[in-house]
């Protein structure tokens, strides 16, 4: 008790000290609430307490503490020290003393520097942030660049731009605001422009930041329970043991794990490796849930590799019917088979084909479900794979919509409308463009007799409806998207479409309406979209000449291109399939002459060649 | 026709079978049976005209084949070849066979068989379970793809101990010391299957010693020679 007493003794002097600077100054500085003052507050109460609260702190000499301690406190120890002080004989409590004044100078100093700072900040708070200049942007690119005062602006941006009205700098417009968080972001993050522009196109700022702050976190590590070898309680029993620390996955999935830590690597324990589980992202669950597939059903996978989708729906299915299993890409096809075989897959069907060639290959009409993974941009695992930051333009975007185009046409083409259990085709990606997945869908609503059905997954953001310029059909709402900042899975989306009849063309009745309103939103876009397609005719046609050593590409490419320009008028669908023919017939008669020409040539020079030596 | 052939050349039946369920020497009758109604078969040669595509075995690739899975399944190998498969979109269930292509050997549903004929044999990858391979000498190799199968049928068994596990998964045979429980009346040189004590197939491969001997074996004697495990799935991917 009597050592507590003297402490508190002791801190109100040091306090009530600094407290008369404080209180001068904050007088001076009109009374500024700090922690300090606070703290100065508290121990008037207590010195209220303990019995001197009336006095004035003016003689707050050793000789005020002293009689204090005599006074209020009897201890002996307090009147010792405060007879030391006084007499100065003792040095070591002259020194005790002097280090206490010096220490208590300097917390004196060092409470009025953070006054002063906290002044400052309070000073630059109302004046309000504002952009940089021309000549200090210059200046900043010269430098090295400095994150922490980059990332400081992006926080004053989206701030401002949170409410732009009240905090935006006067004559700045929003324009200018977005611009420079677009540049800061790219610099920051280190995406390109392109990238930046549509992300900021997408989402408001302060989604935007949440969005990218989560691409930048690896997403949680999740496995899908093979429902064909094991069940998912005794899957977590057996991992649990081995030290991979793991629970259910939400509950929108039966068959799903999360894995929190392992000690041991969870791609390769023994049931791993006997195909008990097989390691998948959550959002790769969705579409296969989405395509739902029933037993004995004959099932398409455009697009298959590494299995993961594959599997989950021969377990659905439960091995019975049949799956073709399609991926084009040849290394990847090792993968697809050893996953298949490890999870005990045994109705499958690997095939290696263009997704575009697989109607006239499995037939039309033909499958009860075909999913369609599509080959994509990969814009929505960025935390996966962080060169699609720099790596993706406009062009690359755009000519993965085009080929998106065609591989969901080639899927409803396969489809049987007339499927008792099934007619249904989901698509999918793992981007978040708006290109690669509204418009693909707007796009085959218009070409093909197909409806929007809900997707059956109770989460996830509804497509859109309409965004900037582009108005999409209003069923779009029931497409799903994923977000990682708001689902804390990949970006993705998925739409699943319900295959009405198995008439080729637009549907008669709706498309009457809605191609008035939307053909110029359609024209626009296309001609746009097709950079090359701008090219003038006569132009194409000597690239077609000069382009015949390498016909086997580009020929495909603008065989494409001939199916799809007259796509909007339905008077050029009418003279289509002629000319096409007769294109493709002059194409071939000029390689041939052009190869015979060839041959001469080089037999030409060849004997020529020849001749000399002989 | 071309549908035609494939059905024709997929069921091969054997020709009584009540006569080979009481045969002691069955595989030699299923063999015998099998090459037999081979040769019945009229032997269409556009069906063997190239080793790339996928057709039925011959008699002496059906012969290898067999004799390797009754190696590891015994009486047990009638079921694999009788056994109604629930693949395929057929109102009654149909069989299994046997198709080669690009020299790997397919344990397949005659369904999906029937509905794969249409894929161009380049672009044909793989079909039903993998279950082995010929090599290039001709001969024929299971390999770990096959182990469902066998797992499913075997007649030998063999289970490791938790701590031995990694250990064969990483390629090395079982020795003594690994050894959890055994099955009875394994000879020498007979196929077993290897199992954890969890009952997870892990891979198989050739007895050593005969259960007797096992028995007496010190800790480190070698009980079997691995043939495959499951960590192939890791190890090598790309050979599979």
């Amino acid at each position: 008790m009597v050592v507590k007493g003297k402490k508190l003794q002791k801190k109100p002097s040091r306090k009530e000290q600094s407290k008369e600077f404080l209180s001068v100054k904050s007088k001076k500085k009109n009374d500024i609430l700090s922690e300090s003052d606070m703290e100065d507050e508290e121990m008037e109460e207590q010195q209220s307490l303990d019995g001197d609260g009336g006095n004035s702190g003016s003689d707050l000499s050793s000789d005020g503490d002293d009689t204090f301690a005599g006074d209020v406190l009897q201890g002996s120890d307090d009147e010792e020290k405060g007879s030391g002080s006084d007499s100065d004989l003792d040095s070591d409590d002259s020194d005790v003393e002097k280090k206490s004044r010096a220490i208590d100078d300097e917390k004196e100093r060092e409470e009025k520097e953070a006054l002063d700072e906290l002044q400052l900040n309070i000073k630059e708070q109302p004046d309000e942030f504002r952009l940089p200049t021309q000549e200090e942007l210059e200046e900043e690119a010269r430098g090295p660049p400095d994150l922490t005062g980059l990332k400081q602006r992006i926080k004053e941006v989206v701030r401002v731009l949170s409410n732009f009205s009240s905090l935006r700098q006067e004559g700045a417009t929003r324009k200018q605001y977005i611009e420079q968080l677009k540049m800061d972001l790219g610099s920051y993050y280190g995406y390109n422009e392109f990238l930046i522009s549509s992300l900021v196109e997408m989402f408001p700022p302060v989604e935007l930041m949440e969005l990218i702050e989560a691409f930048e976190k690896p997403r949680p590590i999740t496995l899908r329970t093979n429902t064909l070898k094991t069940r998912r309680r005794d899957l977590a029993g057996v991992l649990l043991n081995r030290g991979i620390n793991l629970d259910p996955l939400s509950k929108w999935s039966k068959v799903g794990l999360v894995v929190y830590d392992h000690q041991v690597p969870y791609g390769a324990t023994p049931e791993y490796m006997a195909g008990h589980y097989m390691v998948q992202s959550a959002s790769s669950f969705l579409p296969v849930m989405a395509l739902a597939p029933q037993e004995k059903e004959r099932v398409v996978d455009m697009a298959a590799s590494p299995g993961g989708k594959t599997t989950y729906i021969a377990a659905l299915m439960k091995n019975t019917g049949i799956i073709y299993a399609n991926e084009m890409k040849e290394q990847r096809l090792t993968k697809l088979t050893s996953n298949l075989q490890r999870l005990g897959v045994t109705n499958t069907v690997v095939c290696s084909y263009d997704g575009r060639e697989l109607p006239k290959v499995l037939g039309h009409n033909t499958a009860d479900r075909v999913l369609l993974d599509a080959p994509c941009s990969g814009t929505g695992v960025i935390s996966k794979d962080e060169s699609v930051k720099t790596s993706k333009n406009a062009v690359d975007v755009q000519n993965c919509s085009r080929l998106q185009k065609e591989l969901i046409l080639a899927a409803i083409d396969m489809v049987d409308a007339n499927s008792k259990s099934g007619g249904y085709v989901v698509y999918s990606t793992c981007s978040m463009m708006v290109i690669e997945n509204e418009d693909v869908i707007d796009y085959a609503l218009k070409k093909r007799d197909v409806k929007l059905v809900p997707c059956g997954l109770d989460f996830g953001r509804p497509g859109f409806v309409r965004f900037r310029e582009r108005r999409f059909h209003p069923s779009l709402e029931k497409t799903r998207r994923f977000y990682p900042h708001v689902h804390n899975m990949d970006g993705f989306f998925v739409a699943k479409l319900k295959k009405m009849s198995n008439s080729k063309g637009v549907p008669a009745a709706a498309s009457e309406v809605e191609e008035v309103v939307e053909e110029g939103s359609e024209i626009e876009p296309s001609t746009t979209e097709n950079p090359e397609a701008e090219i003038p005719k006569p132009q194409r046609k000597e690239m077609l000449k000069k382009g015949n050593k390498s016909s086997t590409t580009n020929n495909g490419s603008l065989k494409r291109k001939n199916e799809e320009k007259p796509a909007p008028k339905e008077k050029r669908k009418k003279f289509k399939p002629l000319p096409r023919e007769e294109i493709s017939k002059a194409r071939e008669d000029k390689r041939q002459a052009l190869r015979e020409a060839k041959k001469k040539a080089t037999t030409k020079s060849a004997s020529k060649k020849a001749r000399p030596g002989v | 026709m071309l549908i035609e052939r494939m059905t024709m050349g997929s069921s091969f039946r054997f020709v009584d079978r009540s006569t080979l369920l009481d045969n002691r020497q069955i595989c030699k009758e299923i063999l015998s049976a099998v090459s037999s109604d081979l040769a019945v078969l009229p032997l269409n040669s556009a069906t063997f005209r190239s080793v790339v595509e996928m057709r039925p075995l011959d008699e002496a690739e059906t012969t290898q084949v067999f004799e390797k899975l009754f190696k590891f399944t015994g009486n047990n190998l009638k079921n694999i070849v009788e056994s109604p498969s629930h693949e395929g979109l057929d109102k009654n269930p149909g069989r299994y066979c046997f198709r080669l292509h690009k020299n790997r050997v397919y344990y397949v549903s005659e369904s999906l068989v029937k509905r794969a004929t249409n894929i161009k044999r380049e672009n044909l990858v793989a079909l039903g379970t993998n279950i082995g391979k010929f090599t290039k000498s001709g001969k024929f190799h299971l390999t770990i793809q096959a182990l469902n199968l066998l797992a499913a049928n075997a007649k030998h068994k063999v289970w490791l101990k938790p701590t031995s596990e990694m250990s064969f998964l990483y390629g090395n045979d079982v020795v003594k010391g690994g050894l959890g429980r055994i099955t009875d009346n394994i000879n020498a040189y007979d196929g077993v299957v290897v199992f954890s004590m969890s009952d997870v197939p892990l891979g198989f491969g050739i007895a050593a010693k005969s259960t007797q001997d096992c028995r007496k074996m010190d800790p480190n004697g070698l009980v079997v020679i691995r043939q495959a495990d499951t960590g192939e799935f890791l190890r090598n991917q790309d050979d599979l």
